[in-house]
């Protein structure tokens, strides 16, 4: 077995009076994807805020390859150079051009030498087919497009895990191929990846290992097979189920 | 219009306009340095002086410069605190304009995504770096009209300061018609010194505003 | 305890001709805000327009507005109107021409903001759900306008009243120089007064601002 690389053990978040996440255990082994599903609600999104200490939590731990994540970390910067994260909304900052979204944080935060780094985005950005684009502004780009700049940048700063928190959900679709490609090859390469998603044929090509998560808590685990063919849980079932659809009385 | 006069007494406007730009820029640059403590401790919460900055910038937004200008040059001295005229104009402004670049600033800081700063965050900027490389360039740039917008309403309210026996622009106009009743000429020479001043901001002010327009268009 | 020359105001009737000049500059301010509101949102609508002419004039205007200070408007109107055309105009109605003038212009501006804040779409669905052009205007733009304008133009009251200060440079006897007033004649027996009353004169604007600035913000909070 791979080294494990991420543990959460009985992570436990609140907000106010609502619990979202209730005693959520995981194991991630290096090279692993695993894709988390469940109905929208269901907290997989604040999960992976969670692990990348974007929210506080009120109980249980997690550990990336034995480090405390947490946002009271004193070295939570350090940490988080260690996690990649795509937001849904891309999130380019908008004042730098493309090159320099991707180069800010590699230059001034890992302090690596410019030229390096400059050299290596532009050959992640050519391998995504963007080559051209590394002088451009974010608003000059499709949504696609901002995308896979964004999952560049977060490459560039070499993470241990990357989470991408519905990466496609914003886009137009006939871009959210180009951007579930990029992904499929990072998994390739043997990447460890935790991806939340609603594209159930692209999750079923990608995972490793398929969760499902309702209500806070995690149903029912698989191989992606297993889980998409033959669900164990009931509610698993029923949520595959609204991806199907079927006309009552057709003749 | 009596040319002759208004050739004799150009120096005059012009000397009165440099006292004017002088204390003016001095006032802007004061309130540029007030508006920034103003953001800098609301934003980390600092207790006692985060009251005292909220105070501070309700009276300043909602008293005239006139009657602050008053207060300080013809008031204060009562209780002992004397200032010259100069430093009369300047504090007034600063004290004006500080509570204005503040709201400024804020605004242009609330106008940015918190998942901006949690985007940088998850790459491993630090709370000092994401506001340096991420935060404060989109509100420099989100401000930017409303920071231009301030120091055009500064210089004009410099034109207050005759008040408080500045020989200022004003001062020498209404001088001049006191004393020679060529109104026209005097009037004509204020207006074209203010203009002198103010139209060539105006224009910069948009330039720049067309050249920082990056954000609020798409991330 | 220093004198601060607080006594002086109750001297008297002292205190009520303050307010009494107060009650000059808050008239003279209310009356231009009313002219401006209206005004304003005439000249707002028209800076809408593409008409070339119509444009070009309200840009002018708002530009001139926009960067000659109002006390020079102020000396223009009162001083160069008896020279130039022999009206003899009292401080009075020179500040309300003046500040009309200036008001009207800013308040035109944010009723331009405000029309062209509708984004393009909600006037289309309102024509797809078959509403005429007024019915449109009445029933989904004027109302998103409206709330959007009242917290500004409560705003625009205050700039108002904070910018009457400056009448008492054309000679209008406001709260200022009735403060003036009473400081030069008890020079000897108050030599403090001046503290006392530019203080009071001071908080007197305070009050009549704050209100109207914190109406503003609550409105505009609410309305968000």
């Amino acid at each position: 077995m791979a080294d494990t690389i991420l543990e959460v053990r009985h992570l436990m978040k609140q907000f106010d009076d609502l619990m979202v996440l209730k005693d959520i255990n995981l194991t991630v082994h290096e090279g692993e994807v695993i894709v988390i599903v469940g109905p929208s609600g269901c907290g997989k999104s604040t999960f992976l805020r969670c692990i990348n200490a974007l929210e506080d939590i009120q109980g249980g731990e997690i550990r990336l390859n034995g480090e405390l994540v947490s946002k009271e970390s004193k070295n939570l910067a350090v940490i988080r150079q260690k996690i990649g994260m795509v937001f849904q909304s891309y999130e380019l900052f908008p004042h730098l051009n493309v090159l320099d979204n991707i180069t800010l944080a590699p230059v001034k935060v890992q302090k690596r030498p410019k030229e390096e780094v400059r050299e290596e985005a532009l050959a992640l950005l050519s391998r995504v087919g963007l080559s051209d684009k590394a002088e451009s502004f974010p608003r000059q780009l499709s949504g696609g497009q901002k995308q896979r700049v964004a999952i560049v940048r977060a490459l560039c700063m070499k993470p241990e895990i990357l989470l991408f928190d519905e990466v496609t959900a914003a886009l137009d679709p006939e871009m959210v191929r180009e951007v579930l490609d990029v992904i499929l090859r990072l998994a390739d390469q043997g990447k460890t990846m935790l991806i939340v998603t609603h594209e159930m044929q692209f999750a079923r090509a990608v995972a490793d290992r398929v969760i499902f998560l309702e209500d806070g808590v995690i149903k029912e685990e698989g191989k992606p097979e297993q889980f998409f063919d033959a669900p164990q849980t009931e509610r698993a079932k029923e949520f595959l189920k609204t991806f199907t659809f079927e006309r009552k009385h057709k003749e | 219009m009596n040319w002759e006069f208004i050739v004799k007494y150009l120096p005059l406007y012009q000397k009165a306009a440099v006292l004017t730009l002088k204390i003016g820029i001095a006032g802007i640059i004061l309130s540029f340095l007030i508006g920034l403590f103003c953001v800098a401790v609301q934003n980390y919460r600092i207790p006692i002086l985060r009251q005292i900055v909220v105070v501070y910038i309700e009276i300043s937004r909602n008293t005239p410069l006139l009657i602050q200008l008053f207060f300080i040059y013809y008031g204060l001295p009562k209780i002992g605190i004397r200032t010259d005229p100069e430093a009369c104009g300047i504090a007034g402004l600063a004290f004006l304009g500080g509570s204005y670049m503040a709201e400024a600033f804020r605004s242009g800081i609330e106008a940015i995504d918190l998942i901006q700063f949690e985007s940088a965050y998850s790459l491993g900027l630090t709370r000092r770096q994401t506001l340096m490389y991420v935060v404060l360039p989109q509100a420099v740039s989100i401000s930017m009209p409303a920071l231009v917008a301030n120091v055009i309403f500064l210089l004009k309210e410099t034109s207050v300061f005759s008040a408080v026996s500045l020989m200022d622009l004003m001062f020498t106009a209404k001088d001049l018609i006191g004393l020679y009743y060529q109104t026209t000429e005097c009037l004509f020479l204020l207006v074209v010194f203010y203009l002198l001043i103010l139209l060539p901001v105006s224009l910069a002010g948009r330039l720049l505003e067309r050249r920082l327009r990056y954000a609020g268009f798409g991330t | 305890m220093p004198d601060l020359g607080l006594e002086v105001l109750f001297k008297g009737k002292n205190f009520a001709r303050l307010l009494e000049g107060l009650g000059v500059a808050l008239r003279i301010s209310l009356i231009s805000v009313v002219i401006s509101i209206v005004a304003g949102i005439g000249v707002g609508m028209l800076m809408t327009w593409k008409n070339p002419i119509s444009r070009a004039i309200t840009r002018c205007y708002l530009e001139i507005v926009r960067i000659m200070p109002q006390m020079v408007l102020l000396f223009i109107v009162f001083f160069g109107t008896t020279r130039v055309f022999g009206w003899n105009l009292s401080g009075e109605i020179s500040a309300v021409i003046v500040f009309s003038f200036w008001g009207t212009a800013e308040m035109g501006d944010l009723v331009r903001g405000a029309l062209i804040s509708i984004p393009q779409h909600q006037y289309e669905s309102a024509y797809a759900l078959g509403l005429t052009g007024i019915q449109t205007y009445q029933y989904v733009v004027l109302p998103q306008t409206v709330r959007r304008l009242i917290p500004l133009s409560i705003n625009l009251i205050t700039r108002m009243i904070k910018t009457t200060s400056l009448i008492l440079m054309i000679g209008v006897v406001e709260v200022l120089k009735v403060a003036q007033q009473i400081i030069e004649a008890n020079r000897m027996s108050s030599p403090n007064a001046a503290f006392g009353l530019y203080l009071t004169v001071f908080l007197l604007y305070f009050l009549a601002c704050w209100p109207f600035s914190l109406l503003a913000r609550y409105l505009e909070k609410r309305w968000r």
